[in-house]
C-alpha cells in the first residue's frame, strides 16, 4: 500500500448529463487510506453513474476525477448473475482476472467466513455467500481501495449485521480505504467514517451525526429515516464519543429501528 | 464400408469446423448472443453477393460482411434506442434481402449455388479449403486462447472486468472477428440456415456435464468433432443431406445430455450432503 495517505479517489465537481437529464451536478468526493465513506442517495440519484466514474469507467462531462495508477481498486459490483448456461464454479471466479494461487483464494474466502464456499457452483450460493465470495475476489488484489456497491444487496436483515461487522473488520486489518455505496440508511451510519449523501448534487456530507441532523438529509429521507439512525449511531457511542444516554433502549429497539429502516429503503 | 477421398476431406472438413465453433458457441450461450450469430449468418448471403460483385471470393465477402454486421450491431446497440432483438430482426432480414436482390440484379441465378450455401455442400471442398479450414481454425483457437480469460471475464461482469484493467472492447471485436470465420467456414459445412447450430448446439449439450467455463468449452469443441464426423458418416449411411445430418445429430447429443443432468445433479447434492 504505497497510495497517497491524503486521497485514493478524487472527484472535484464532475457533472454528467444524459438525454437532457442531469444526472450529476458538481459532485466532490474523496476517499482516503483507512477511511469508510458511505454514499447514499435515494435510488436513480446517481450513485452507480458516480461509482463508476470514480472506477474510471465512465468520463465526467466536466470536472475531473483523480485515481492514481499505484491505487489498486477491489470492486464488489451491485449485480452478478451467472444465467443457468454458464458453470462457474466459486474457486474459478476467484481467478477471473488474475490467477492466484490456490492458498491465496482460500485465505481470501476464510478472511469472508466463507472458506466451505470453494468448490460450490457459484450460480447456487443464496445473496449473502455470493456477496461474501465477491468480497474475497477483492481482496485477493490486496487493494488500497474497496467499492463495495450495495454491499448487503440479497443479504437478509441479520446477515447485514454481520456483512458490516466484516467490513469494519477488514478495515481495520487491511488498513484500506472503503467507499461502500448504500440506499439502506441504519446501519451504515454506525459504521461509517463520513458520509456523502447524494441527490444529483450533493446534499450534505459529513460524519454520520451531523448529516442526519442535516436539513436536507431530513427533506431527502423523511424524519424518520433520521430517527432510526439515530438509535444506530449510538451503538458505537463507546467509540465516537458522543453522549449514550440513550444507549439502554437502544438494544430493545434493534428489531423495530430496522424494520423502520427497511421500509424507508425500499420506499 | 470404403471411403472415398472425398468423403475423408469433407470428414476433416466438418471435424475442424466443429472443433472451433463448440468452444466459440460458449459465449454466444453465455452472453445470451444466440440471435447475434442468427444474424450475422443471415448476413452470409450479402457477403456472397458483395464477394461475387467484388470479384473476390464469396467465403471472404462472407468473412468480411458477418464481421461489419456485427460491428453495426454493436454500435447501434449504442446508439439507438432501440431494443436489441428489434435490431437483430432488422438487420437479420435487411441483409438477407439485401444479398438476395444483389445477386438477382448481376445474373446470378437461384439454382444450385442458393441451395448450396442456404444448407451447406461439404462434400464439395477441396484440399486448399481443408488446409484454409485447419490453418484458419488452428490461428482461430490459439486466439481465442488469448483472449479467453478476459471474455470469461467480461460475460460475469463487464465493468468489473474493465476496472481490473481488461480490454473490453478489444476481446469483443476479436470475438466477433472470430464467429465471423466461423460463419463463412460453417456455411461450407452445413450452410447458412444451419450454421448457428453448430456454434450453439455442441456448447448447450456439453453444460450438462461442466463445472466451469473451461470444461465446457473443452467438451464443447469434442461433442462439435463428435457431431460433425458423425452426422457426416450418417449421412452417408441413410443418404440424407450432409449439413441437417450434422445438426440432428448434435441435437440428439444434447437431447441425451439433458437426461444425464439431473443424474450429476442428484449425484452432486448427494456428496453435498454427505460432506
Amino acid at each position: 500500500m504505497t497510495a497517497d495517505r491524503a486521497a485514493l479517489v478524487e472527484a472535484r465537481g464532475v457533472s454528467f448529463r444524459r438525454n437532457g437529464r442531469e444526472i450529476l451536478d458538481q459532485v466532490d468526493i474523496s476517499v482516503g487510506l483507512g477511511e469508510v465513506v458511505t454514499l447514499i442517495g435515494p435510488n436513480g440519484a446517481g450513485k452507480t453513474t458516480l461509482v463508476r466514474m470514480l472506477l474510471g469507467l465512465l468520463q465526467p462531462d466536466s470536472g475531473s476525477v483523480h485515481l492514481p495508477s499505484s491505487v489498486c481498486v477491489g470492486y464488489v459490483p451491485q449485480y452478478v448473475h451467472f444465467g443457468p448456461v454458464m458453470p462457474m464454479s466459486v474457486a474459478r471466479m476467484m481467478a477471473l482476472t488474475r490467477r492466484p494461487a490456490r492458498v491465496e483464494i482460500e485465505a481470501a474466502l476464510e478472511e469472508t467466513g466463507s472458506g466451505h464456499l470453494l468448490e460450490a457452483n457459484a450460480a447456487d450460493l443464496s445473496g449473502g455467500e455470493l456477496r461474501r465470495v465477491l468480497l474475497a475476489r477483492a481482496l485477493l488484489r490486496s487493494p488500497d481501495l474497496l467499492v463495495l456497491d450495495e454491499p448487503v444487496q440479497g443479504v437478509d436483515y441479520l446477515g447485514e449485521a454481520d456483512m458490516y461487522a466484516l467490513i469494519a473488520h477488514i478495515v481495520a486489518r487491511r488498513g484500506c480505504g472503503v467507499l461502500m455505496v448504500s440506499h439502506d440508511l441504519h446501519i451504515v451510519m454506525a459504521a461509517t467514517d463520513r458520509v456523502v449523501c447524494i441527490n444529483h448534487h450533493i446534499c450534505c456530507s459529513g460524519v454520520p451525526q451531523e448529516v442526519v441532523k442535516d436539513g436536507n438529509f431530513l427533506h431527502l429521507f423523511g424524519s424518520r429515516a433520521g430517527v432510526v439512525t439515530a438509535v444506530y449511531q449510538h451503538d458505537h457511542d463507546h467509540e465516537h464519543g458522543l453522549s449514550g444516554e440513550v444507549s439502554a433502549t437502544v438494544r430493545n429497539s434493534h428489531s423495530h429501528a430496522g424494520a423502520m429502516g427497511e421500509q424507508n429503503g425500499s420506499g | 464400408m470404403v471411403l472415398d477421398d472425398f468423403f475423408i476431406r469433407s470428414l476433416l472438413v466438418s471435424a475442424g469446423i466443429g472443433c472451433v465453433a463448440g468452444p466459440l458457441g460458449c459465449f454466444l450461450l453465455w452472453r445470451r448472443m444466440a440471435y447475434f450469430g442468427d444474424t450475422m449468418a443471415h448476413s452470409a448471403l450479402l457477403g456472397i453477393a458483395v464477394g461475387t460483385l467484388l470479384g473476390i471470393k464469396p467465403l471472404a465477402g462472407v468473412f468480411a460482411i458477418a464481421f461489419a454486421t456485427a460491428l453495426l450491431l454493436l454500435a447501434l446497440q449504442k446508439a439507438v434506442r432501440l431494443s436489441s432483438d428489434t435490431l437483430l430482426g432488422l438487420l437479420s432480414h435487411s441483409t438477407l434481402a439485401l444479398g438476395l436482390v444483389i445477386l438477382a440484379m448481376s445474373g446470378h441465378a437461384y439454382g444450385h449455388d442458393l441451395l448450396s450455401y442456404l444448407f451447406g455442400d461439404v462434400l464439395a471442398v477441396t484440399w486448399s479449403d481443408l488446409v484454409l479450414v485447419w490453418v484458419g481454425g488452428f490461428v482461430c483457437l490459439i486466439v481465442l486462447m488469448q483472449v479467453w480469460h478476459p471474455l470469461v471475464a467480461i460475460t460475469v461482469h463487464e465493468d468489473l472486468a474493465r476496472a481490473e484493467g481488461a480490454p473490453v472492447v478489444r476481446c469483443q471485436v476479436i470475438y466477433m472477428l472470430l464467429v465471423a470465420g466461423a460463419v463463412a467456414a460453417g456455411m461450407k459445412v452445413v450452410g447458412m440456415l444451419l450454421v448457428v447450430a453448430l456454434l450453439v448446439i455442441p456448447a448447450a449439450a456439453a453444460r450438462s456435464f461442466s463445472r466451469t467455463p473451461e470444461q465446457m468449452a473443452m467438451l464443447a469443441a469434442v461433442i462439435g468433432i463428435v457431431s460433425c464426423s458423425s452426422g457426416l458418416l450418417s449421412s452417408l449411411a441413410f443418404d440424407t443431406p450432409s449439413g441437417p445430418s450434422i445438426v440432428v445429430v448434435a441435437m440428439l447429443i444434447f437431447l441425451a445430455s439433458l437426461t444425464v443432468r439431473p443424474l450429476t445433479r442428484a449425484f452432486g447434492s448427494r456428496q453435498v450432503r454427505s460432506s
